[in-house]
């Protein structure tokens, strides 16, 4: 009887060996196209073409060299990404905030009228501003505008796209940091507001500091918006010296349609500073995508 | 009521408790001081909200407007545009859906072709993208070990970038030396490997299939959120009645997921209209009929060369009007229920 019991305590549950399995067919199948790339980027030429994409370099197959390559073709790229990207960051999440706050934490009404044209903004096809938008930048010509300071003329394109990017994420930042303030206790502001605080002390005093997980979502939400972007970078950069690092890795696989190990190794050069953020603040990075989807 | 205390005034803590006779003469002041203490508080929060909105103003409604001014024209070219209202007409529009009406069935213009791809795109990509976030949701919340590892490698394909997605997946779908034929291979189905990209009859679904991948971590999340929120002792009630595991899901817990379909499949067809990145990456600004959704077509118009700025504008009021009738339903029902 005893080892009866026993056994069917020790019995397999069927239902959770299956459900592990699926999931780990499933974490193969999100991996794989990674786990390829990663492999071929460390190919040579011979190697990628011999074995499966999946298989780690047969002993003298390994190569470094497509990393070095790539790395090669994309320094400029991710130079002007980081150049551009960071302000455009700082800029759509610090003036998120501002606007959030004017909206949802002072007293009067319409409030949620000027939310929903905001937010409208999210949903926009960005096709539908592109025509205008490669005008405005035309006639707002920034490069002889700036002339006078020579490093900021020559990167002119690169901050219309700041600009743009900024423009554009502020609506996402607005909505995100808007449901965080419709959850702080208004009897604080309340508080202070009978205090005498003006309605810039209250913000910088008792909402900023509260603010902070908030900017960790809508920063590193943005962040890796901004930086995979393609569109808004092949419509506004025509000097190729201001490529951001999308581009470079297009004109990239443009240019070594074959060596497949070059293109995996540009391609992940490419990602890396999103996968790193990833990483580090994944609980961030959902929170910033549930909120706001793309 | 001091309402126009400077900025540097004293922290607010320590005031509050000694001076318990400011809500008293508040309580005093007629209701003519109130109103103008409202109207001075919307004059004062101006400049908080006031910039961002002018600035979203203009490069959203202002460029949508002008876009249709110039979809208007018949701008074509290096010539300057010209804006009379006396030549403004809707031939681009008419243009657009003539070529559609012609359908497709003896070759017919890219316009059908990049139509018909547009609404496959949205329909298909979204509502499978939905399945599968749906049943990956299922499966993570079975109370599994390394729940938050399970998670991250779903929702890992939405932080890269769709340029980078398109390298890595035109690799996998390598004819000769890809993982989707060589995995094929390798379980013995050999037979069924194909062109993934280059032929026509499946160009369209590899991309659909590629972007599931990366959306589904996205579909997933939403809905996690959404069976969290759901009350434990429903699925209690749904055990006590009998149900089993199936019908309970499907009948308790799948209806209350609504929330989160209908939020996720805006999302999801918002993108669907303007997926871009991906498709120009793979196939160029010439993807072939089979491939060509309208997102592309009117950036090739546009910037590849041909430069038909009013047609490419047209294309883009169309996608304009499209997601507008995706999205306004949302945004009005949300408006209504006071979740903005």
């Amino acid at each position: 009887m005893s080892t009866f019991s026993a056994l069917t305590d020790n019995r397999p549950d069927w239902s959770r060996i299956a459900l592990y399995a699926t999931l780990l067919a499933m974490i193969a199948f999100y991996l794989s196209p990674l786990e390829s790339g990663l492999m071929t980027s460390i190919k040579t030429q011979a190697g990628f073409q011999q074995t499966s994409p999946f298989v780690p370099p047969l002993p003298g197959q390994f190569a470094i060299e497509p990393w070095i390559e790539a790395f090669g073709r994309l320094q400029s790229g991710l130079v002007n990404s980081v150049l551009f990207a960071i302000p455009a960051t700082i800029l759509s999440a610090t003036i998120g905030s501002i606007t959030a706050y004017g909206l949802t934490n002072t007293k009067w009404r319409g409030q949620a009228l000027v939310l929903m044209v905001l937010i409208a903004g999210i949903f926009i096809p960005y096709q539908s501003v592109l025509v205008p938008l490669s005008r405005f930048w035309t006639i707002v010509d920034l490069g002889s505008l700036l002339a006078v300071i020579p490093p900021l003329a020559d990167r002119s394109e690169l901050i219309a796209l700041t600009i743009t990017h900024t423009a554009y994420g502020i609506p996402i930042c607005t909505l995100l940091f808007r449901a965080h303030y419709k959850s702080i206790d208004s009897s604080m502001i309340e508080a202070a507001r009978l205090d005498g605080a003006t309605i810039a002390t209250i913000y910088y005093r008792i909402i900023l500091p509260l603010s902070i997980p908030m900017f960790a979502v809508a920063l590193i939400y943005q962040f890796t918006n901004i930086w995979n972007d393609l569109l808004f970078a092949i419509v506004l950069i025509s000097d190729n010296s201001n490529d951001v690092v999308t581009m470079s890795l297009q004109k990239l696989t443009g240019s070594m349609v074959s060596q497949y190990n070059i293109q995996m190794a540009g391609a992940f050069i490419t990602a890396l500073p999103t996968l790193l953020v990833y990483i580090v603040f994944g609980e961030q990075f959902a929170e910033g995508v549930a909120g706001g989807g793309t | 009521m001091d309402t126009n205390q400077s900025p540097d005034s004293d922290p607010p803590t320590e005031t509050v408790s000694t001076d318990g006779g400011l809500p008293v003469e508040a309580t005093e002041s007629t209701e003519s001081t109130l109103q103008r203490w409202r109207r001075s508080e919307l004059v004062k929060s101006l400049p908080f909200w006031l910039p961002a909105t002018l600035l979203v103003g203009l490069f959203v409604y202002g460029a949508i407007g002008w876009n249709f001014i110039i979809s208007l024209t018949d701008w074509q070219g290096l010539r300057r545009v010209t804006y009379n209202p006396a030549e403004f007409d809707l031939d681009n529009y008419f243009e657009f859906f003539g070529k559609v009406a012609e359908g497709g069935l003896l070759g017919g213009p890219q316009e059908y072709w990049a139509f018909r791809n547009t609404f496959v795109l949205l329909i298909l990509f979204t509502v499978v993208a939905l399945i599968v976030g749906l049943l990956l949701a299922l499966l993570v919340d079975q109370k599994i070990r390394f729940e938050n590892s399970f998670r991250t490698v779903f929702l890992l394909p939405m932080s890269l970038s769709f340029v980078v997605t398109a390298v890595f997946w035109a690799w996998m779908y390598n004819p000769s030396s890809g993982m989707i034929n060589e995995g094929l291979r390798l379980v013995g189905l050999g037979a069924i490997t194909q062109n993934w990209i280059s032929d026509p009859q499946f160009k369209l679904f590899a991309v659909i299939f590629a972007l599931i991948w990366q959306f589904s971590g996205y579909c997933m999340v939403v809905y996690l959120a959404g069976l969290r929120a759901i009350p434990t002792d429903q699925y209690e009630a749904a055990k006590v009645d009998g149900a089993n595991t199936l019908k309970m899901y499907w009948r308790v817990i799948i209806p209350q997921l609504r929330a989160s379909t209908t939020s996720a499949a805006v999302v999801l067809m918002v993108f669907a209209l303007k997926a871009f990145d991906f498709l120009f990456v793979m196939f160029g600004t010439q993807p072939g009929r089979s491939a060509d959704i309208l997102a592309l077509m009117m950036y090739r118009e546009a910037f590849a060369g041909t430069a038909n700025w009013a047609y490419a504008s047209a294309i883009a009021t169309i996608l304009f009007v499209m997601a507008l009738g995706v999205i306004s339903p949302y945004l009005y029902r949300q408006y209504k229920r006071g979740a903005l």
